[in-house]
């Protein structure tokens, strides 16, 4: 479990991070979303340790993360940007080396470095210096050292940047497969990946939260507009979309090489009325080509709140 | 414990898996060979031109190979040890390997003397292998076996000053050529820093040759163990190891 409370940190008189507060219960994978330089990696690095904020606390595990740090990084896991490695060691003798720091009796150690191997499929570059390998094994070797030893709380910093769409795939049902045992930050500027991934989103800009919701309800909220594409004479076919009853606004969009018209309907609040819409279509005789909800993608979302943020400022 | 086992295999590995020890210890072996050779040399000259004169005399091997070996090595210690410290911290610092290994379970003190040890090991073996010289001059002059024990005693604990000073350099720094050039002439400034005794006053003089590691040295390789120039060089050590573990911890409390 993690509590973050009212988190500041200033470098100088810069502030990088402010009054962050979130919580992220056992089990749970939640994404750390923001635009680069948005203070993701400073609540990160705080997080484990790495520096004190100016204000506020962080517990891991109800451990204060820099007072009881030696005790919060037994049970942490860290990821961090642009995966640092020993490049002039192999793979192999490196995750021993880092189960040797981070204390795994020494009988386990074999045991436990085949297990992640395992896991993060590096049977491959087993023998292979670090410095050798592709970014997707690097990437690999980083979640591997992150999660030997076991721990609960795996904090990832943008663990799929610059990794091919195969591998991110993989790397994500890996991180997905923690769910439910794992307490989890991902942090990312990548928005599918996170909606895929995580239960739940916070969205840090310019050192704040500006929202905190799942994936669904912050894409979902306005879900009322209609995307179709009819066959038939605009105006008419306007006039007809108003003439439905819980229509509240319809508009024509750019026309297609073809003659079918694409139109924006919007619906009422609350009132899902897409089944009137299509037998007021088909009894005018037009053919209706195409039908969807328009919902609005994590980018939009984020946009907005980004630039509304902006507009307050 | 566990970790600093771990930070010592690795840094030996990252010595010897590379080619900085193998070049630091050669070039050292060429360079304290070439000058004990000439040393060795010159006093053999010398002994053939006394013993046709015989009024001259007083010479013996310690004062001159001996002595001045074990000087010359120290010099070469002072060029090459900031090499083999100068990696230590700032190359971590550099990839950003510092940070996560400070994100595991490990205390500041298994990483400064795990890394201070393995350079410390690559010093001894280096050291070790420079034996073959007085093994030499034994051959043929039998040289007292004091001078050269107390000269290696002084060898190892300059050394490892050296690199207790080139430790903390490396950690303030990402760079490893500043982290270099900065030990080396730190080192270089308490070498020589009695040279001022005669300029300042005699307190003040006083202290500056105390504090000059040259000064200190020089018991070592005459075969006077004095427990002040020992009391010195473990002074030196643990001011510069303190010093380290302090800009290590800062990180933490720094804002």
């Amino acid at each position: 479990m993690i509590e973050v409370d009212h988190l500041t940190k200033y470098f100088g008189p810069v502030p990088a991070v402010v009054d962050v507060s979130f919580r992220v219960e056992k089990g749970e994978i939640i994404g750390f979303l923001g635009p680069n330089g948005a203070g993701k990696t400073t609540t990160i690095r705080m997080l484990n340790g790495f520096f004190p904020p100016t204000s506020g606390y962080a517990r891991i595990n109800g451990l204060d993360v820099f007072d009881r740090s030696l005790d919060v990084r037994k049970r942490l896991g860290y990821l961090p940007e642009n995966v640092p490695l020993y490049k002039e060691m192999r793979t192999e003798a490196y995750l021993r080396f880092v189960a040797e720091v981070k204390g795994v009796p020494a009988r386990q150690h074999q045991r436990e470095v085949d297990r992640v191997i395992e896991q993060c499929g590096l049977q491959a570059a087993r023998k292979k210096f670090l410095g050798r390998l592709s970014k997707g094994f690097q990437q690999r070797v980083g979640i591997a050292q992150a999660i030997l030893n076991d721990p609960d709380v795996l904090i990832l910093d943008e663990p799929t940047i610059g990794l091919d769409p195969k591998q991110i795939i993989e790397i994500r049902e890996l991180i997905k497969s923690f769910a439910g045992y794992k307490t989890v930050i991902l942090s990312s500027h990548i928005l599918p990946e996170v909606s895929m991934t995580c239960q739940r989103v916070v969205i840090i800009n310019e050192g704040r939260i500006v929202a905190e919701d799942t994936p669904e309800r912050l894409t979902g909220k306005d879900e009322r507009r209609v995307v179709l594409e009819i066959k038939g004479p605009e105006a008419e076919v306007l006039a007809r979309l108003r003439s439905v009853p819980g229509v509240a606004t319809a508009s024509a969009e750019a026309q297609p090489a073809d003659h079918a018209g694409r139109y924006v309907v919007e619906m009422e609040q609350g009132k899902d009325v897409r089944d009137a819409i299509v037998q007021s279509i088909v009894s005018a005789g037009w053919s209706l080509l195409e039908m969807h909800m328009l919902r609005l993608s994590l980018e939009d979302v984020f946009i907005r709140l980004v630039t509304d943020e902006q507009g307050k400022g | 414990m566990r970790s600093f086992y771990a930070i010592l295999k690795r840094e030996l590995y990252v010595y010897f898996s590379s080619p900085i020890a193998y070049v630091v210890v050669t070039i050292f072996l060429l360079l304290s060979g070439y000058f004990f050779y000439s040393a060795f040399a010159y006093f053999s000259m010398i002994s053939m031109q006394a013993m046709q004169m015989p009024l001259a005399s007083g010479i013996n091997v310690t004062d001159m190979v001996l002595d001045p070996m074990f000087a010359n090595m120290s010099v070469i210690m002072l060029l090459m040890i900031p090499l083999l410290t100068m990696r230590l911290f700032a190359e971590e610092k550099k990839t950003g390997t510092l940070e996560l290994l400070l994100s595991y379970p490990i205390r500041e003190t298994e990483l400064l003397f795990g890394k201070f040890a393995a350079c410390l090991v690559v010093f001894l073996i280096m050291l070790a292998l420079t034996w073959l010289y007085p093994v030499l001059l034994w051959l043929y002059a039998k040289p007292d076996i004091g001078p050269v024990v107390t000269g290696y005693l002084g060898l190892f604990l300059m050394g490892a000053a050296f690199i207790a000073l080139g430790l903390m350099v490396s950690s303030l720094t990402e760079n490893q050529i500043v982290a270099a050039a900065i030990s080396f002439g730190a080192i270089l400034m308490f070498w020589l820093i009695g040279w001022a005794e005669a300029l300042a006053g005699p307190a003040l003089g006083k202290v500056l040759s105390h504090l000059s590691m040259l000064e200190h040295f020089e018991n070592f390789s005459k075969g006077v163990i004095d427990t002040r120039d020992i009391i010195y060089y473990i002074n030196f050590n643990i001011l510069f190891l303190f010093m380290t573990m302090r800009s290590l911890e800062s990180k933490r409390w720094r804002g």
